[in-house]
């Protein structure tokens, strides 16, 4: 039944429905209504037998989530932008581990200068790190996508990480038909992991590992990744039959059949990606849209197939590489190696900026026309920019950055913004 | 229990054999049917005193708790020399995560624990003084601030040797390491910095806080049967000799650990709760340089261009330690503490 709630409230509820052993929280900003939601029901009973753990920083929590996930309970925590990078190395650790700890990174961006807006840079930190990542287009799936996450990290044992965008997603309410505990119950099967701290069977977990056998174990998460690109859409599709609701997988595809131009994102942002692709459709243009829910894996084979027949790909990404360019964009150029098909790097939305249908239409008729050919930042403000390298080529005492460009954004402007 | 016929030395040292002991007061390790948690075969150096603390004060948790440990280890020498791939020493449940964060992990267990309902077995977190007093200081105070049932051990050898020798903020000042060498006018490790964290621990009024050296091996096993009647944060503090990093003889570590308590610089205690229970009183007191003489850390201090200022520095740390916590007994003969006396 759909209920008007808050993305947050969605997210925890589903967890709820988990039944999670242990959650630890380390409070941050957009992530907090979420641990606070399940906090409330932990300490009201109704998870019980469910520990809540209030640590001390975001590398306790991860922390914390190790200590349990080896001790066999199903570990939750949720983060965000510093927080993420505060616990990277328990990240890391986690990953290495084997452990199916699920998290959710209410994406937000990182400092400095601090903000505490939606983009993707967070996310892209621990691309690496072996974890998988999901990313929810909406409330509905990113509520839905935690359930998967469990079980697609206790099939594997591989964490999960559920991204969903920062306020866009966590803040909003929209309608979210949430899931019952027959139904969890019946898609989730109790946590029963490959490897266990057990005083009746002593093992070491977490032995020094050198380069004799460093490069297997390594290349096993590989494959273990490799494994998660069969069972994530099989997943998706488990959950399809029963819900009817097309929530996760690996790539979600939107008018693509016959399109010669493609965009290519992730997150909330599709949606409105969609309204102006739908409007590009009715003024004549051959466009259309491919979502990336499962950023890792990367699946770079159904990517190819869903861009086969276009001959340019517009990647629009809300982070990028500094110094090199779109990171989702290198994906997706990987993936299409040895075509001709061509790629624009777009990079939009940066620190919380309204990525809005006109600016999307605008960006579409301009790669129509041809005129996108390098790295585009959407909406730059190219004045303040050139003010401040300007600033900084005249002024060795130039002062910092952020706080001259807000200053200039303060005052009247001489000149015409493009 | 069978006892094995432990064969009594006069060292000079106060030391008492088991054989002297009742039999309910014999060591855990006098037992030849002991649990042995730490296996034989580990790569420690010779004379290492983390391994012995380790070995001492896990078999005893294991006697305390009916075989039921787990264990969380911070990256370091004990990790590293007990878990070299493919083999591990470790005879119980063990897991080791990271540099910093033992203390969070080991939460983590116990957490788990309680949801499974398995209150019969017990958690505990170990590392080196780096993992403890340094990098992992937020996690473990953490831990103590929430009081989650976890007994944490440092082994303390008051420095950075798994990589080589470098200063942490257990090491003692004018010690040479690699990072406070015994250069410019105040040779070695800076006086007035470094962290007391027993003291800190108590201030977080955690059920039990105790110290112990690898010289009293008794009252370590003591300790840690104590420390297990309680539930909530815990914190034992061992001081454990570093042949390699002390430059002192491996086969010195029982005696230079012995002479850090006589000398007072290493005080020995225990507390509940935020208060001092009792203390390992000093039997013979000791000057310091007779500790410090021994350890190539403070050669510096002696020799060519001896520096009894610094010496005298020390020993004023010393009586501040001796003063504080009442090591001395009047005549200062006796040892006090009674799970040491010999039966009548």
């Amino acid at each position: 039944m759909l209920e008007q709630i808050e993305g947050s409230r969605a997210v925890a509820e589903t967890v709820a429905l988990c039944r999670p052993e242990v959650v630890c929280a380390y409070p941050i900003s957009p992530q907090t209504h979420i641990i606070e939601a399940v906090g409330v029901m932990v300490k009201e009973g109704r998870l019980a037998p469910c520990e809540f753990i209030n640590v001390e920083s975001e590398f306790a929590a991860m922390s914390v989530a190790i200590g349990a996930s080896a001790t066999g309970a199903r570990a939750y925590t949720a983060t965000a932008s510093q927080g993420l990078l505060y616990m990277i190395e328990a990240v890391y650790n986690a990953a290495g581990l084997g452990l199916p700890i699920v998290m959710t990174l209410a994406n937000r961006a990182i400092g400095a200068p601090i903000n505490i807006w939606n983009d993707h840079s967070d996310a892209m930190a621990v691309r690496d790190s072996g974890w998988i990542q999901l990313f929810a287009e909406t409330n509905q799936e990113a509520a839905d996508l935690h359930v998967q996450a469990f079980r697609l990290a206790e099939e594997l044992s591989v964490p999960v990480m559920v991204c969903m965008d920062g306020f866009i997603l966590t803040h909003a309410v929209e309608g979210v038909d949430l899931l019952d505990q027959a139904f969890v119950d019946s898609f989730l099967p109790p946590y029963d992991l490959r490897q266990v701290l057990d005083v009746e069977q002593p093992v070491s977990i977490g032995a020094m590992v050198g380069p004799e056998a460093f490069e297997e174990v390594r290349y096993l998460a590989h494959l273990r990744q490799l494994e998660a690109l069969d069972h994530i859409p099989a997943i998706a599709e488990e959950f399809a039959a029963m819900t009817g609701r097309h929530s996760g997988g690996l790539i979600h595809t939107y008018r693509t059949e016959d399109a010669t131009t493609i965009v290519v994102a992730m997150g909330s942002v599709l949606g409105t990606i969609k309204d102006a692709v739908d409007i590009r459709r009715e003024a004549g243009e051959s466009i259309g849209v491919v979502g990336i829910t499962s950023f890792r894996p990367f699946p770079s084979t159904q990517v190819r197939e869903a861009l086969r027949h276009a001959t340019q790909v517009v990647v629009l990404e809300k982070a990028f590489s500094i110094g090199h360019g779109g990171i989702l964009a290198t994906d997706v150029a990987m993936a299409l190696r040895g075509t001709d098909c061509v790629i624009r790097e777009v990079v939009a939305g940066l620190g919380g900026r309204p990525i809005t249908r006109q600016s999307l239409e605008r960006l579409f008729y301009r790669v129509e026309q041809g005129e996108l050919d390098s790295l585009l930042f959407l909406d730059l403000d190219v004045d303040v920019v050139n003010r401040e390298v300007e600033r900084m080529r005249s002024t060795r005492h130039s002062g910092p950055s952020a706080e001259n460009v807000l200053r200039d954004l303060g005052e009247p402007r001489v000149g015409q913004v493009s | 229990m069978s006892k094995r016929p432990i064969h009594f030395y006069q060292v000079g040292s106060f030391a008492v054999g088991n054989r002297l002991l009742s039999d309910g007061e014999r060591t855990v390790q006098s037992d030849a049917s002991r649990t042995n948690s730490i296996d034989s075969g580990h790569r420690a150096c010779q004379g290492c005193g983390e391994a012995l603390g380790a070995r001492y004060a896990l078999d005893a948790a294991m006697r305390a708790t009916n075989n039921r440990v787990v264990a969380v280890n911070a990256t370091g020498c004990l990790e590293v020399f007990s878990t070299p791939y493919p083999e591990t020493s470790w005879r119980i449940p063990w897991l080791h995560s990271l540099f910093g964060n033992a203390p969070a992990v080991a939460t983590g267990v116990a957490a788990a624990l309680r949801v499974k309902g398995r209150s019969d077995v017990r958690v505990i977190g170990q590392a080196g003084d780096g993992g403890t007093v340094d990098i992992g200081f937020g996690a473990l105070s953490g831990m103590f601030e929430r009081n989650d049932d976890v007994l944490f051990i440092c082994y303390d050898n008051e420095g950075y040797m798994n990589t080589g020798v470098q200063r942490s903020a257990a090491t003692p000042p004018a010690a040479r390491t690699a990072t406070t060498d015994v250069v410019g006018p105040q040779p070695g490790n800076a006086f007035g910095q470094g962290k007391d964290l027993p003291r800190i621990a108590m201030a977080h009024d955690v059920a039990y806080v105790a110290t112990a050296t690898v010289a009293d091996l008794h009252d370590l096993e003591a300790k840690v049967e104590r420390a297990m009647h309680f539930r909530g944060a815990r914190y034992l503090h061992i001081l454990v000799p570093c042949p390699l990093g002390w430059g002192s003889d491996s086969s010195e570590t029982i005696h230079v650990a012995r002479l850090a308590k006589e000398t007072g610089l290493f005080p020995v205690f225990e507390a509940e709760y935020g208060v001092v229970t009792s203390v390992s009183k000093i039997r013979r007191v000791t000057p310091v340089e007779e500790y410090l003489k021994l350890q190539r850390r403070f050669a510096h201090l002696f020799g060519k261009n001896p520096r009894p200022d610094i010496v005298t520095h020390l020993q004023e740390i010393a009586n501040r330690n001796i003063e504080r916590y009442g090591l001395l007994d009047e005549g200062n003969a006796h040892p006090r503490h009674a799970r040491t006396e010999v039966e009548a």
